[in-house]
């Protein structure tokens, strides 16, 4: 099996037509790979929300081919590509999007449970979720009663909950104070170390910095990007 | 001088010899900074001299123990209690560069932007690694070693800050840039010989002028 996780191919996203057509991406190509974190910068409108609905198959594409675990999405069914993205992927958002009437623990095997998992094989897949952001005493609080650093590695685990294997995060630490900002995103780091792929899209270089690589974007082009320096992975330095 | 103060506010918790006080500072900063211990006894002669510090007991190995004085407790009180002020009077570098570059006309600035920005975010990676070797990724950060670690941490987060603090600035000024396409100044040769002492008030003429 490949460890190529996500692609991009020459994905270009326009808005309107003819003359008016505003292209909010342009040619963008992208690979990720299994244990790789990618950050995508640039500034306001740059293109990186759009670049990450894309890459979860929320958004179609002008052009061009998105290609998950070597599924093109272009070719799935809108019910295949909702299964895709129920097995395969998981948002972190800046808000959390938890459900406030579900635990901790049902928040993270909801996606399980609609993919038609027994609810004991869930259970216990939410639970080493849970456990894996630190978290495995809180599965029967409510998001109110968690802290909002608390809600977001609930996300992270409902995330990769039952081996998800791409975590797409679009600022998941705007709504955070910076130490708590810097735990969550050392707990995706460690969940990506752990065999999953991720983007993170940020505006902040210091949290930029927790990624392998980072793509540069500017109205829509891919402008600049970083290689893979092949040193050790952040988290792994001496463990 | 910070290392001065250190080392009197290190003495000021208890009596200490000359390599005691080295490795105490070096504890408490990370070894970020390291002395060598002439800098030590040289500093601790000067503060002797200005009447901080005094020479005390001697023990069985030779160790001379320096001591504080009142008025060095007193020196150290108002240094924890004043704020550090910046110096205006070193030259930003990179600051000189990007505004000396913007005015060349046929000099692309945002390519000058972009490499200080990928060197930046380097070096951000590099603290970042430095600061997470050895760490327990589940543990809470902050909250794994001991004192001395988190003392390090705190200087290694004051480089990452600064570091961010450059990075956010570079994506400023690549804004500001982008909304200012008049910013070049073609070499204007004046055949005036330039004047001794300020320069004259800013004419009509002046290039600020010319970019609203």
């Amino acid at each position: 099996m490949t460890d190529t996780v996500l692609r991009l191919i020459g994905v270009t996203q326009q808005y309107g037509i003819g003359a008016t057509a505003v292209s909010a991406l342009s040619g963008v190509d992208l690979e990720v790979r299994r244990g790789e974190l990618v950050a995508v910068m640039g500034p306001s409108g740059s293109g990186k929300s759009t670049l990450l609905a894309i890459a979860g198959g929320l958004a179609i594409p002008t052009t061009g081919e998105v290609v998950v675990e070597g599924a093109y999405l272009s070719e799935q069914s809108p019910r295949e590509l909702a299964r895709l993205r129920r097995r395969s992927l998981g948002f972190v958002f800046q808000d959390f999007n938890l459900i406030p009437t579900l635990t901790a623990l049902e928040n993270v095997t909801l996606p399980l449970e609609l993919d038609g998992f027994r609810m004991r094989t869930a259970r216990r897949a939410g639970r080493d979720a849970l456990a894996s952001v630190g978290l495995e005493d809180k599965s029967s609080s409510y998001p109110d009663d968690l802290s909002g650093g608390q809600q977001q590695r609930v996300a992270i685990a409902r995330a990769v909950v039952g081996g998800r294997r791409l975590i797409l995060a679009d600022e998941p630490t705007g709504a955070l104070d910076s130490v708590t900002g810097e735990l969550v995103l050392k707990m995706l780091r460690a969940r990506v170390d752990a065999g999953a792929a991720g983007i993170l899209v940020t505006h902040e270089a210091r949290h930029a910095a927790f990624a392998d690589r980072i793509v540069f974007l500017r109205d829509g082009r891919m402008v600049d990007e970083t290689r893979r320096d092949g040193a050790e992975t952040l988290l792994s330095g001496r463990r | 001088m910070s290392v001065r103060q250190s080392l009197l506010a290190i003495l000021d918790q208890g009596p200490c010899y000359g390599y005691q006080l080295r490795a105490e500072f070096d504890r408490r900063t990370g070894s970020t900074w390291p002395l060598n211990v002439g800098q030590i006894y040289n500093t601790l002669d000067r503060l002797e001299r200005d009447g901080l510090v005094e020479k005390g007991d001697v023990d069985e190995q030779g160790h001379v123990y320096w001591q504080i004085t009142d008025a060095g407790a007193a020196e150290v009180h108002s240094w924890l209690e004043s704020p550090v002020e910046r110096g205006q009077g070193t030259r930003d570098e990179l600051a000189i560069k990007l505004a000396v570059a913007a005015t060349l006309p046929g000099v692309e600035v945002a390519d000058i932007i972009q490499s200080q920005r990928r060197s930046s975010i380097a070096h951000l990676q590099e603290l970042n690694r430095a600061k997470y070797a050895g760490d327990d990724a589940g543990g809470a950060a902050g909250t794994a070693g001991g004192a001395e670690e988190l003392a390090w941490s705190l200087v290694v987060d004051s480089m990452i800050f600064a570091a961010e603090a450059e990075v956010r600035w570079l994506d400023h000024s690549e804004q500001r840039l982008a909304m200012h396409p008049d910013h070049t100044m073609a070499l204007a040769l004046s055949t005036e010989k330039p004047r001794r002492g300020r320069p004259a008030k800013a004419e009509a003429s002046h290039p600020a002028e010319s970019v609203r």
